[in-house]
């Protein structure tokens, strides 16, 4: 196939700051795929971007219809990038249903592309709609560009003896190489990428890349788009680039620590959405000795890990919600016997089951406090996707050091958004020193660290260091079952110290913005981009505003109470229905306020900005 | 640094520790340490080798009594911590020691998952079918119709067969022995641990506080023989005071038979632990439950050469590696497209 099926016209090019772009189907149309792919090629372009996946829990819902929607949504720009978008430049959707669940995000006059062949009277009924939106003049407002996307994609495959069903699933490529005319991308990236991912099949290989190419070759063709759009690429700060996602970052950071601290990684994990990609990814990595242990369930995936850290190894246990809430007995024994472990919440929309597949960070409180009796746990949060590969690195450094379970709340957002990430020299990463314990003279088991109070790591198979620990009450320094009253209020109050003594090893935070002023936003976990965006449009208003991000959720940083005074008012936006606000108001007696989505979605930076304008004008 | 690898001469003592212990005055427990305290030291194995893990429970105190590397975890979920030590440090010698109610009720999923990864594992399971240490509530095992603390009529519902539960979650080695049979019990322990894989031995104990008597059957010294039979390797199924009976197979059933008057042992069932037929060991796991059978005691199944899931684990490790070279961060951070922004 060549690319060149028509002399080129003239055509105008305009050049963007920034563009939108969605892809929307059902869940059988390979949206993610084909969502991945553009990000890829904006990105090697040199773009910022943020992305955001958004797909049902159902795996197939029956096709054509609403539940069966799914979505990726890419923000790309010659400058700074802090949310995936609020609003959509470019809409594919590929059929009625997707549609209708997406049009409402596309800007005014924005680039609607529409699949043609899936706007049969059936599949209007399947989206629930009694009228054409192709016909009724409802898309008036909008740039419409209907293209037979099934049969033009059949046509450009039909010598290649595929059934039809297996062209219609090409035709996601065939949408891809529009957009890629669109926005005036080179096809190359993603052309390597299916020759890498179908060669095992070399005609799918064929398939997919004479659809896509097809799909360029019609714009150049037809008249379709008299204008194309250049989004130069962002001046990023040096370095050599990639594209991270949560999850990902999050199995390499584990890596990496497992790396810089000699120690054996193990990962005991249950499947759970949306943190099985934390398993996926750190199962391939057997080259690095990683351990993966399917556990038969979450419990036994946590204490599998606390098993394993018992002997030596950097134990490591990914979940959600519900598993978190079936791990917490067993968090607590961490907190008894005091071995390093770090458990990464991947937080999801709730209670219960709630939404598999949807975003929220309600879960801080269950992070915090969510345990039988006093049982403190140090609590992380990451703030962009990329930065999971740093708090996967300081949680496990942390829990290291200090003898303790450490939490990483990540959600749905972060795990599957995706943004450049400047890959680190490994020579710049923290060490980790581990100290085990050898020396029996004197040892013993809970005998502290006089500035840490972390106590000795004493792994089995120590000649002479044989030694008795669990969940019963420990005698202070020998670790003997010991059930005495004063004993055991010392020993809650040395494990409460122990963690807040870690903010030692917590940064003071700095806002970013104005120093002092008429507002604070303190925020934590993915809202960093929505807030950081809102921030930067309200300031060149003239307002004068904060942003504090704490990544640090326990204990917090000691210069906050400082920096919470400096400002009139303090704003804190989450996800959830007030959590971080309530622990602030109740430490630091501020009166603090919040800013509450429950959506199953991240806030909008206009959303923010609407808050700050409403508290301060 | 000490040479052990020398013949190591620990003696029972070396394995006793100094705490206090807190099991009831009479308890079977006391047996069980004790027959365990005189294996270890036989073994060959250096002391700090040696991990005794727990759930929660009477017999899940066991370890804070082992003058070993001990773990007294949470309930039911001693398994699924030996797992994660024996897989990451398969150098180490790890017994869990655990009971009816937290190996078969409250963990009973794990216990069945390392059953069936076969991981190298020695599972104690004291068994006296009866909850102990939270006075006195049934357990899984009780007998139904048992009345008890929490059924004061009677429980409803059935128990489990602890040797036919772990058969049938494909362990690899099972087996079952009494407190106070001491040469037997110690016998089976040492064969447990030189079995390489997931060993499940289950100890009948008698709790003396809250279910006495529950095995009176078997351990009383006039009924001994005749409710006992003991399944020895190569050798019939022999018992009664006068070893006068035996069990013959016919067809898929078992049978009592009378030795004498024309049939000889050679008539009988003889014990094979090694049959790869899991009909085999079933039928002698439910044996009891029918009128007029014995209880058997000793090895119900031995699959030695299955392999174990530590190993299994180690050896992909070592292909991928072999096969794509040590793991290299640097070149994991660079993976798939990069881009430079240059300065």
């Amino acid at each position: 196939m060549s690319t060149t099926v028509a002399p080129p016209r003239e055509r105008k090019r305009e050049t963007l700051e920034r563009a939108v772009v969605r892809f929307c189907g059902d869940s059988g149309d390979g949206m993610q795929i084909t969502g991945s792919q553009f990000t890829n090629t904006v990105a090697l372009y040199g773009n910022d971007l943020a992305t955001l996946p958004d797909f049902p829990a159902e795996i197939r819902a029956p096709a054509g219809t609403l539940p069966g929607v799914s979505g990726f949504q890419v923000h790309f720009s010659s400058s700074d990038v802090y949310t995936p978008g609020d609003s959509v430049d470019a809409l594919v959707a590929m059929n009625p249903a997707a549609l209708k669940m997406n049009l409402s995000d596309l800007k005014p006059n924005g680039i609607l592309i529409v699949n043609l062949d899936n706007f049969q009277e059936t599949d209007l009924r399947k989206a629930q709609m009694s009228t054409n939106p192709l016909e009724d003049h409802s898309l008036d407002g909008y740039r419409v560009f209907p293209v037979e996307l099934t049969k033009l994609t059949r046509a450009a495959l039909k010598d290649l003896g595929l059934d039809a069903k297996s062209m219609d699933r090409c035709k996601n490529f065939f949408a891809l190489g529009m957009c890629y005319w669109l926005y005036n991308r080179s096809m190359e990236t993603s052309l390597r990428w299916i020759e890498d991912k179908f060669k095992a099949k070399p005609q799918l290989v064929e398939a997919n890349r004479t659809a896509m190419r097809a799909g360029y070759s019609y714009c150049e063709a037809t008249e379709a788009f008299q204008i194309t759009y250049e989004i130069p690429p962002a001046k990023l700060s040096p370095g050599v680039y990639r594209n991270v996602s949560g999850n990902s970052a999050l199995a390499m950071g584990f890596v990496a620590a497992s790396q810089k601290s000699g120690l054996p990684l193990f990962l005991g994990s249950y499947p759970i959405t949306p943190a099985s990609d934390i398993l996926h990814e750190l199962s391939g990595y057997k080259n690095f000795g990683v351990i993966t242990f399917q556990a038969e369930d979450e419990i036994a995936a946590i204490t599998s890990a606390i098993g394993a850290a018992y002997g030596g190894s950097l134990g490591v246990t990914s979940t959600s919600g519900p598993g978190m809430a079936l791990k917490t007995e067993a968090l607590g024994l961490a907190v008894a016997v005091e071995l390093p472990l770090v458990i990464c919440d991947i937080q999801r929309g709730g209670p219960s089951t709630g939404l598999p597949t949807k975003t929220e960070q309600a879960d801080l409180l269950q992070a915090l406090f969510g345990r039988n009796s006093e049982a403190p746990i140090p609590v992380l949060a990451p703030a962009t996707p990329g930065d999971c590969f740093w708090m996967a690195l300081e949680a496990s450094r942390i829990a290291i050091k200090y003898m303790v379970p450490v939490i990483v709340l990540s959600d749905g957002y972060l795990a599957n958004g995706a943004e450049p990430w400047k890959i680190p020299k490994v020579s710049e990463l923290p060490e980790i020193p581990v100290k085990f314990e050898t020396d029996p003279e004197g040892f013993r088991p809970y005998r502290r660290n006089p500035r840490t109070l972390a106590r000795p790591w004493a792994i089995p198979g120590t000649p002479g260091l044989e030694h008795r620990i669990g969940g019963l009450e420990k005698q202070d320094v020998t670790g003997n079952v010991n059930y005495e009253p004063l004993n055991h209020e010392r020993m809650v109050h040395l494990r409460a110290e122990k963690v807040a003594a870690i903010v030692e090893d917590v940064p003071d935070v700095v806002a970013a913005g104005d120093p002092s002023g008429d507002l604070l936003i303190v925020a934590w976990g993915s809202t960093f981009g929505p807030v950081t965006a809102a921030l930067r449009a309200q300031r060149a208003k003239g307002r004068r505003i904060g942003h504090v991000h704490l990544r640090h959720l326990n204990p917090l940083p000691k210069n906050l109470g400082d920096v919470l005074m400096r400002y009139d008012r303090v704003l804190v936006p989450e996800m959830n229905m007030g959590q971080l606000v309530m622990v602030l108001r109740a430490k630091y007696l501020v009166d603090a306020v919040g800013y509450n989505k429950i959506q199953g979605k991240p806030f909008k930076q206009s959303e923010i900005e609407q808050k700050i304008e409403e508290l301060l004008d | 640094m000490s040479t052990l690898t020398l013949p190591l001469p620990y003696t029972k003592k070396d394995f006793q520790t100094d705490q206090e212990i807190r099991w009831c005055p009479g308890c079977g427990d006391y047996a069980i340490l004790s027959a365990v305290q005189s294996v270890f030291p036989e073994l060959g194995i250096p002391k700090e080798k040696f991990v005794v893990i727990s759930g929660i429970g009477c017999s899940s105190r066991f370890p804070y009594y082992m003058n070993t590397f001990g773990f007294h975890s949470i309930h039911g979920r001693a398994p699924a911590v030996a797992t994660g030590l024996k897989i990451t440090r398969p150098d180490l010698e790890v017994w869990v020691a655990t009971g009816d109610g937290d190996s078969l009720s409250i963990g009973g999923n794990h216990t069945i998952h390392m059953l069936r990864r076969n991981v190298g594992l020695k599972v104690l399971m004291f068994n006296n079918r009866i909850y102990g240490l939270t006075k006195g509530q049934y357990s899984p095992t009780s007998e139904i119709g048992k009345k008890t603390k929490s059924t004061p009529y009677g429980t409803a519902d059935r128990p489990f067969n602890p040797i036919a539960l772990a058969l049938g979650a494909n362990a690899t080695f099972v087996a079952r022995s009494v407190d106070v049979f001491q040469q037997h019990l110690k016998e089976t322990l040492r064969k447990a641990a030189a079995h390489k894989g997931s060993a499940y031995v289950e100890i009948l104990q008698n709790c003396n506080i809250f279910n006495d008597r529950a095995w009176e059957s078997l351990t009383e010294k006039d009924a001994r023989s005749e409710h006992v039979v003991q399944l020895e390797q190569g050798k019939p199924l022999v018992f009664g005071r006068n070893r006068d009976k035996g069990i013959r197979l016919n067809g898929l059933n078992l049978e009592v038979v009378s030795v004498g008057n024309g049939k000889t042992e050679r008539d009988l069932l003889v014990h094979d632990e090694h049959n790869r037929q899991p009909a085999y060991s079933f039928l002698l796991a439910h044996m009891e439950e029918q009128p007029g059978f014995p209880t058997p005691i000793g090895v119900f199944r031995s699959w030695p050469d299955v392999p174990r899931y530590e190993e299994n684990i180690a050896a992909q490790i070592r292909d991928v590696r072999a096969k794509r070279g040590p793991g290299d961060l640097a070149k994991l951070l660079c993976e798939g497209d990069t881009w430079e922004v240059r300065p």
